[in-house]
């Protein structure tokens, strides 16, 4: 009895290791592959495709910084609107809501997170741009208009416009996620907390700090969504590759570009421009979420220092 | 052990199932009596040549012709590598692609398009009449207010908004921005070596905004207002989308009529080169439309399979002659008889083993 239980054991161990070598043996035959078929133009152009601001496919002239720029800027510009409004539907609904709200509210959420980006997309051309174009954007250039941030031409595509609506995309991810973090927190905590007489503010603090590596990963899932989203992105921002200072101005994401030329590449060194910008995309999505890590990292070491205190 | 037996019992269903169906789909060009022959390429052209495939298919039902839809360059791509029967693609294949390809490509013109300026512009009533000098300089970012002297001498009574131009291009790789591109560096010196035509060209930072496809077009367009863009005649006029009148070479503003556009093609028929491979924007012709291009099914010379290469051109044969009947209600125009004589002896050139296909198979009491 016992030795089939260690056979069964080592099978089991087995088996479960192949699942998790799949993942890994995946992800470098991708980056193996990508790096074999940009060979023509990391040959011909080196370290400088990531450093050139021109992409030219017609002069054979390619520089990754604009779509680079792109994406961070457009996937940063959600992540600021969308992390505060995700945090504080999560809280709302665990801490606060009565019972008949939340789960009304958090099967809602789960609908928004199910919504194909195409249908995004749409709803942002016809909706979210005139939107903007119309009133937004017009406060913003009143208002804020000192700001090169809101300078120039408002025609409601452009790195703003991309940036909210994948906001919008990415808010149920973080909310979803959040909430399912604070449930776990345990009950007594808050107990506790309320026991020495903390306010329902004072004890939410101390739930999310003992949640917050949770939360980190939760924006670390949407920060993800946001930088290889395509559908939606393409169809909102205007899809030029520049470097603006304005975000009204039209912008390029890594995703786009790839989503939009990849059915037409037949020149080989075009084709590997856009394998080179597929790598470019890992790259950005390994430093970008590294430093998420690092800053999680952080926080929790943080947070764990206050709660010893 | 009930369960590991009936996932054995599923495992082994599917893959016999997944065994058997590798070996029907074997890829055979002739099964059970019915030719197979598979195109790929343009999207431009797919209502009409999916309109010539079904009605080719009720007259022959021996014969099955799929059309997909990838875009000219991967039809290009799909004809040098040999993944499809035939390749479709709305510019003309150059030299070096040519080279590529493991024997002659012979380019057949099935039926013509045109690209037209759709606009987005309140106080226009009428349609808005632009030269292509302008259209260039708008696409370069020298034209910046839609009150501009230069559209108001074309436009005496047009009510101009003083607001900025925002010209809209095709942001994937298109056969439509080759033509358009290659329109306006007929006519601009400048915008040739600045934006270069290209299915891709190099648009200049700062002046307009991409989207993708002609619906991608259409959309940002049709929503934003002082816009202006281009999109395939066809697209156009079955959204019914304002269109503007082009002054072309014989200096008329003309619309993109069917018959204007095949004016474009008898207009250039002089100059045609003998493979069919030619820019025929800015056209000769009164009434011609100058930003009409041809799109073609690309085949080679030599057909490997005599079956299907049979199939292949008795199915063109039909599509420009008793086919072009469709063409006008899908908003494409048919080629003038000057050029269908041409593409006959095209077709006429196609051979298997050496032996001239579309005779053959009239001898063959077809």
């Amino acid at each position: 009895m016992a030795k089939t239980g260690t056979i069964g054991d080592t099978v089991f161990r087995t088996i479960l290791f192949i699942f998790a070598a799949t993942i890994v043996v995946i992800v470098v035959a991708m980056i193996l592959m990508m790096v074999w078929n940009s060979v023509p133009t990391i040959k011909e152009f080196g370290f400088s495709f990531l450093t050139g601001t021109d992409w030219q496919p017609a002069s054979n002239v390619f520089g990754a910084v604009p779509f680079i720029y792109g994406t961070i800027v457009s996937s940063l510009i959600a992540l600021i609107i969308s992390v505060p409004i995700s945090l504080g539907i999560a809280v709302y609904l665990v801490e606060q809501a009565p019972k008949q709200v939340a789960t009304p509210v958090a099967f809602m959420v789960e609908l928004l997170a199910a919504i194909p980006s195409v249908v995004y997309g749409l709803w942002g051309i016809f909706v979210l741009a005139p939107f903007i174009r119309n009133y937004l954007g017009v406060f913003l250039q009143n208002y804020f208009g000192w700001l090169p941030f809101f300078q120039g031409r408002l025609t409601g595509i452009g790195m703003l416009t991309g940036g909210l609506i994948m906001a919008i995309m990415i808010t149920p991810i973080i909310t979803a996620v959040v909430r399912d973090v604070l449930e776990v927190v345990p009950t007594t905590q808050r107990e506790a907390a309320l026991a020495l007489g903390a306010t329902k503010w004072e004890t939410t603090k101390i739930v999310l700090g003992n949640a917050a590596s949770g939360i980190a990963g939760a924006i670390v899932l949407g920060l993800g969504r946001a930088l290889g989203e395509t559908m939606a992105i393409t169809m909102v921002i205007g899809n030029a590759p520049q470097i603006s200072s304005s975000l009204f101005e039209p912008a390029y994401t890594i995703a786009s570009v790839l989503a939009a030329n990849f059915a037409e590449a037949t020149d080989e060194m075009y084709m590997s421009a856009l394998i080179e910008m597929g790598l470019v995309l890992f790259l950005v999505t390994f430093v970008v979420n590294g430093l998420a890590k690092l800053l999680v990292a952080r926080v929790a070491k943080g947070t764990g220092t206050a709660k010893a205190t | 052990m009930r369960n590991l037996l009936a996932i054995i019992l599923v495992f082994t269903v599917a893959l016999a199932m997944a065994c058997s169906g590798e070996s029907f789909g074997d890829g055979s060009s002739v099964s059970g009596g019915r030719t197979k022959l598979q195109g790929a390429g343009a999207s431009f052209p797919k209502p009409i040549y999916e309109k010539w495939m079904s009605e080719y298919g009720k007259l022959h039902q021996n014969i099955r012709i799929d059309y997909q839809s990838v875009g000219s360059g991967a039809g290009q791509k799909a004809i040098i590598a040999k993944t499809a029967d035939f390749g479709a693609s709305d510019d003309p294949m150059k030299d070096d692609d040519m080279k590529k390809a493991d024997g002659e490509i012979v380019h057949i013109p099935t039926v013509l398009g045109a690209v037209v300026l759709t606009y987005n512009l309140k106080g226009v009533d009428k349609p808005l009449k632009l030269t292509p000098e302008v259209i260039a300089a708008i696409y370069m970012g020298e034209i910046k207010k839609w009150n501009d002297p230069k559209l108001k001498t074309d436009n005496p009574d047009a009510n101009f908004p003083d607001a900025d131009i925002t010209p809209v291009y095709r942001a994937d790789s298109s056969g439509t921005t080759a033509v358009f591109t290659d329109f306006l560096s007929d006519i601009s010196e400048s915008f040739k070596e600045k934006v270069t035509p290209s299915k891709q060209p190099n648009w200049i930072k700062g002046v307009g905004l991409g989207a993708k496809g002609n619906d991608g077009v259409m959309g940002q367009v049709k929503q934003t207002p002082n816009t202006i863009g281009y999109v395939e005649v066809a697209f156009a006029k079955e959204n019914k989308l304002p269109v503007a009148l082009i002054k072309n070479k014989a200096g008329n503003f003309v619309e993109p009529s069917i018959e204007n556009i095949s004016s474009a093609a008898a207009g250039a028929v002089k100059d045609m080169p003998e493979d069919l491979r030619v820019n025929i924007t800015n056209a000769e012709g009164e009434n011609t439309y100058p930003i009409s291009s041809f799109t073609y099914i690309l085949a080679y010379k030599e057909q490997k399979d005599a079956a299907k290469g049979k199939a292949l051109v008795d199915f063109l044969w039909w599509a420009v002659h008793d086919g072009s009947q469709y063409a006008k209600d899908l908003h494409y125009a048919p080629l003038p008889k000057e050029i269908v004589e041409k593409v006959e002896a095209k077709i006429n050139s196609l051979t298997a083993d050496g032996k001239q296909l579309h005779e053959s198979a009239k001898a063959a009491g077809k």
